[in-house]
């Protein structure tokens, strides 16, 4: 027997209270239909005795105290899985938007997934070569991690993400291939951009589209990543395939979050985000990884948009304390039109220590990479210095180190959105910017592999 | 046991009861169906409410709570070691046989693995009076460590009955004894103690005994006492988590807890691998022999993270009871105290600075109180030593986890971003960090590594001190015009930060250096500066000593010289008298 229950008792913002609920239990869905015929969907959020507080994804406007009547589904908050999915539009809630009809699912998932097990996991250690130099040799993305793009608005971090989907070679053959991309409040004409790239590169048919843009309900917002995580570890997990999930933006998805907390009156935390936003990052980043007795992976590359380009913001703050690794961009880069604009000294991808070196890229990756960050962070210093005493009074070596700066973000870090780059071209390059420092410089690298790498003087 | 407790509200992790009076205090619930486990956190006159330690998603209002009468326990007895648990000590293991790689709620599994045989030997004899912490029988818990039973602290009474030394499970009774009061008491493998109350012991010993790391930063420059606390806050990517792992690896610890409280999931499966894989150089056996691992990663349930650090440190006190020193890592206390602030914010309590309740240090030092060095009520000694990694919100060390916790800790490394951006490993600068050790310390240091190591030691700092304010200037208006000799400390300081104090831990030899060459590699760096200052002295410029490579050579010492081939520090000390006297020569 299905319960309606006619009206609600209180409504505030994108909540709804109603009395004398049985039998619902936490985290339930449910289907709140309006006079006007219209359906809407919602959560279960709060319980206390017969009262249960909901959360209606399409928002509260027109609600009023008796003019609904609401029906528990009794099941939790599901998405249809199927390997349809490939190549279809969702919105933020995994409902088709192509004008292509409905799904027909092999399964339903809880969209909150489950935590895996840490002894399940296995450690990844496969590197994806983007073709990037600044990515390939100093931030290596290895398959199965989390990367985020650390951006502001206005740079070009869409273009970045773009350019990693179109060079990666992220599987050993094509079939096993594919992409989730979850739009969360993202402008109608970022989607768009994405949408053609995608079908420019040819990728198209491989994409599952998640879009909840910026003028969509907010509540669907923290739904979107879920649906998506979802999809991809489906697709993973069960299909065994590769699957890379870019998340854009994760700041309007924080901010939706904390909409919903003070809508539900809970106690704030840092710049009133809510105390949880660590351990709600956490359930979505952590859900990339590559489990044992799958031969699939999730690879995540969240973008974030630094508010006022602050990387200790709450946001970029937690986020990198969960993700292994981050990609940052810099303002000043991007205005001098290097492309990518990344600020090589705080990226760091913590995975690639045991995916690189020989039998992955090459031997003289690890020393020469970690070369490239101290001598890039000496660049720092002699530049700050030239700007007090000028650059005629620096000694020789603090010219060098500004000559091999200037060269460093020329020619190494900007490479235009077309350049593929191999790794051996990478590192190559890298080898001949150091040969601008004296040799006492390298303090970095053994011997044998500087008489192996370095280009002669002269050469 | 009354079944008419009935679940009123559910909020997130948080659950409450109406009209019971049923519970106490920190009471141990199986909620609901799945029998979920919880804690009792507060009652007030209506309202009974529950932190459930996994997922609520699911529960109704109107599901039963069934109250366990006992305060939230482990387990304690073999198969402590080479395992992993998550926050309330679930084995994940058995939990992956029950629900494969994905963690369900409600999997009932026991702690310790209650089919295995033990080959245990009953040293206690019919007629021996025991009393609690006494041993009474041994068993191999893995090749490197012998497991040692003990009577609970609080029970004591005489033998009566002793079975005979051979296999036994956990559960088997091989001792009973019988106390004042003529109650009999069956002793197991195993015994249980609640995870908030620290376990007792005779008396406290003074820390003054190093822990030995072998990372020359902490070993010479900020030494930890066994028994004694530490935290490391860094920001992200500063690398707190690696130098959890090298301590872990290679601290000089009989046993090693690591509390992985909150953080990534990827990095628990690389400690795992990695720790099975690398061999202990003191009982050459895999590391995991000696290490147990508590795994509650960020998006395991936040309320079995608050607990995995109360769990841990219960382990670690069980093992130091058995007379071995143990160390504990938790990475991270900032998690877990994100996690007393998410769990507090859900009981609308009244909130502190940056939303963290107001109990948040008197938690802290209850955690940090437990480490120390003891006598224990067997008799024996040994010690708990605490590292916490501490995760700052927006890297600053003024938040309020960093500063409370400096309160109750007496080795602080600081981690420094720009130190990481330069790859400056381990990261800890050198003028932020500290430890109050030194005084405890000094007395083992000069017995054991000889007068001259506390000497170098405050050489070497003063250099650094002595960089520091020379940078300064050279930040205004650059090094050239500096006086030879304040360049030569520039050199010799550069010497020091990236011969000596930058360490790379993937290296053969340099990710574990003894304190011999630790002493010997500082006595050479000083012996070179020493030399050269005589140069200085004589008006020779330092140019001429820098084109000599000595300097260059030096900071390449700690790959060219193996740790087993000392003696080639002699070399070294030669070969710069040869060529500062030969400079000395041509100036005649």
């Amino acid at each position: 027997m299905i319960i309606e229950y006619v009206g609600v008792n209180e409504i505030n913002g994108s909540l709804i209270a109603i009395e004398g609920v049985k039998d619902a239990f936490y985290e339930e869905t449910v289907d709140i239909m309006l006079d006007n015929g219209t359906v809407r969907h919602g959560r279960i959020v709060q319980l206390e005795g017969e009262r249960a507080v909901i959360q209606v994804f399409e928002g509260t406007s027109s609600i009023s105290l008796t003019n609904t009547k609401t029906r528990l589904k009794a099941k939790p908050m599901e998405i249809a899985l199927s390997p349809e999915m490939i190549g279809r539009i969702f919105d933020g809630v995994g409902k088709p938007i192509d004008g292509l009809g409905e799904l027909f699912p092999d399964e339903y998932k809880n969209i909150n997934g489950t935590p895996i097990n840490p002894v399940s996991r296995v450690y990844p250690k496969n590197y994806i070569r983007t073709g990037i130099s600044t990515i390939d040799v100093l931030t290596t993305l290895i398959r199965g991690q989390k990367l985020p793009i650390f951006s502001g608005s206005g740079m070009s971090h869409n273009e970045l993400a773009v350019q990693i989907v179109r060079q990666a070679e992220i599987a050993d053959n094509d079939k096993g291939f594919c992409i989730v991309f979850a739009a969360m409040g993202v402008k109608n004409d970022v989607a768009d951009y994405f949408k053609r790239s995608f079908e420019e590169s040819g990728v198209l048919e491989k994409v599952v589209m998640f879009l909840n843009l910026s003028n969509d309900p907010i509540i669907e917002r923290i739904l979107t990543p879920r649906c998506a995580l979802t999809a991809a570890e489906y697709l993973a997990f069960e299909l065994n395939m590769h699957v890379l999930v870019i998340m854009t933006d994760m700041t309007p998805y924080c901010e939706a979050l904390r909409e919903f907390s003070s809508s539900k009156e809970e106690i704030p935390g840092r710049k009133g985000y809510p105390g949880y936003l660590y351990s709600d990052l956490a359930s979505l980043y952590e859900r990339a990884g590559m489990v044992k007795g799958s031969e699939g992976s999730v690879t995540q590359i969240p973008i974030l948009t630094m508010p006022n380009d602050d990387i200790t913001h709450p946001i970029p703050d937690l986020t990198g304390y969960i993700t292994e690794g981050q990609i940052v961009l810099d303002r000043e880069m991007n205005t001098r039109g290097i492309f990518p604009p990344v600020n090589v000294l705080p990226s760091l991808s913590r995975l690639m220590k045991d995916g690189i070196g020989e039998g992955f890229t090459r031997e003289d990756h690890s020393a020469l990479a970690n070369q490239l960050f101290s001598s890039y962070a000496k660049v720092t210093d002699a530049r700050s210095l030239a700007s007090v005493i000028g650059e005629d009074e620096l000694s020789s070596t603090d010219k060098k180190y500004i000559e091999f700066g200037r060269k460093f973000e020329d020619e190494f870090v900007n490479q235009g959105d077309d350049a593929n780059r191999s790794i051996e071209q990478s590192l190559d390059l890298g080898w001949k910017l150091l040969s601008i420092l004296p040799r006492s410089e390298l303090d970095r690298i053994d011997d044998s592999l500087l008489k192996k790498y370095l280009p002669s003087e002269g050469a | 046991m009354n079944l008419n407790n009935r679940i009123f509200g559910i909020n997130g992790p948080v659950v409450t009861i109406k009209d019971t009076k049923d519970f106490s205090m920190s009471e141990m619930v199986y909620v609901g169906e799945k029998k979920l486990v919880g804690e009792v956190i507060g009652i007030n006159k209506n309202l009974t409410t529950i932190q459930v330690y996994e997922e609520t998603t699911g529960l109704k209002p109107g599901d039963i709570v069934i109250g366990t009468g006992a305060p939230l326990n482990i387990t304690l007895g073999p198969g402590i070691l080479d395992n992993i648990f998550d926050g309330i000590e679930r084995p994940l293991k058995e939990i992956e046989a029950l629900s494969g790689a994905f963690i369900s709620g409600g999997a009932s599994v026991s702690s310790l693995n209650e089919k295995k045989l033990w080959d245990v030997t009953i040293t206690a004899k019919v007629g021996d009076k025991l009393d609690g912490g006494m041993v009474y029988a041994t068993l191999p818990e893995t090749k490197a460590i012998t497991h040692k039973l003990m009577v609970p602290p609080h029970l004591s009474g005489v033998v009566v009955k002793t079975g005979v030394n051979g296999q036994y499970r956990v559960n088997d009774c091989i001792v009973v004894i019988v106390d004042a009061n003529g109650t009999e008491h069956k002793l197991t493998l195993c015994q249980k103690w609640p995870i908030r109350t620290p376990r007792p012991h005779k008396t406290r010993l003074s820390s003054d005994i190093p822990l030995i790391t072998g990372q020359r930063v902490i070993d010479t420059l900020f030494p930890i006492a066994k028994g004694g606390a530490a935290a490391i806050p860094g920001g992200f990517g500063t690398g707190k988590t690696m130098t959890q792992h090298q301590l872990a690896k290679w601290c000089n610890a009989d046993i090693i807890i690591y509390v992985g409280c909150g953080e990534r999931g990827n990095e628990m499966s690389n400690v795992l691998t990695e720790f099975s894989e690398l061999i202990d150089p003191k009982t050459k056996r895999p590391m995991t022999d000696r290490t147990s691992l508590i795994a509650n990663t960020s998006n395991m349930p936040v309320a079995a993270r608050e607990a995995s650090i109360y769990t841990g440190v219960t382990l670690a006190e069980y093992y130091r009871d058995m007379g071995y020193d143990v160390a504990l890592m938790a990475d991270s206390t900032s998690r877990w105290a994100e996690a007393l602030r998410e769990i507090s914010g859900r009981l609308e309590e009244m909130p502190a600075e940056e939303g963290f309740p107001a109990y948040l240090p008197s938690r802290l030092s209850q955690f940090y109180e437990r480490a120390g060095r003891i006598e224990t009520l067997g008799g024996e000694q040994g010690s708990v030593t605490l590292i916490g990694a501490v995760s700052p919100q927006g890297s600053d060390f003024s938040e309020p986890v960093t500063q409370n916790t400096k309160r109750f800790i007496r080795s602080f490394w600081a981690l420094d971003k720009s130190l990481a951006y330069a790859r400056h490993y381990p990261a800890i600068n050198w003028t932020t960090s500290y430890s109050e050790y030194f005084s405890d310390l000094d007395p083992w240091f000069k017995e054991n590594c000889g007068e001259e190591f506390v000497k170098y030691r405050s050489e070497i700092t003063n250099l650094l001190q002595e960089e520091n304010r020379l940078m300064e200037i050279v930040k205004l208006i650059g090094s050239d015009v500096l006086p030879d000799d304040q360049k030569l400390v520039i050199e010799t300081a550069r010497v020091i930060r990236i011969g000596f104090l930058q360490q790379n831990a993937f290296h053969k030899d340099d990710t574990f250096v003894s304190l011999e060459k630790q002493s010997l590699m500082m006595k050479t760096i000083l012996h070179l500066h020493n030399r050269a200052k005589e140069l200085v002295s004589k008006y020779i410029p330092i140019s001429e000593i820098k084109s000599a490579g000595l300097f260059d050579k030096l900071i390449k010492i700690k790959y060219d010289i193996p740790n087993d081939r000392l003696d080639m520090f002699e070399e070294y000390i030669n070969e710069i008298d040869i060529t500062i006297d030969k400079i000395l020569d041509s100036r005649r």
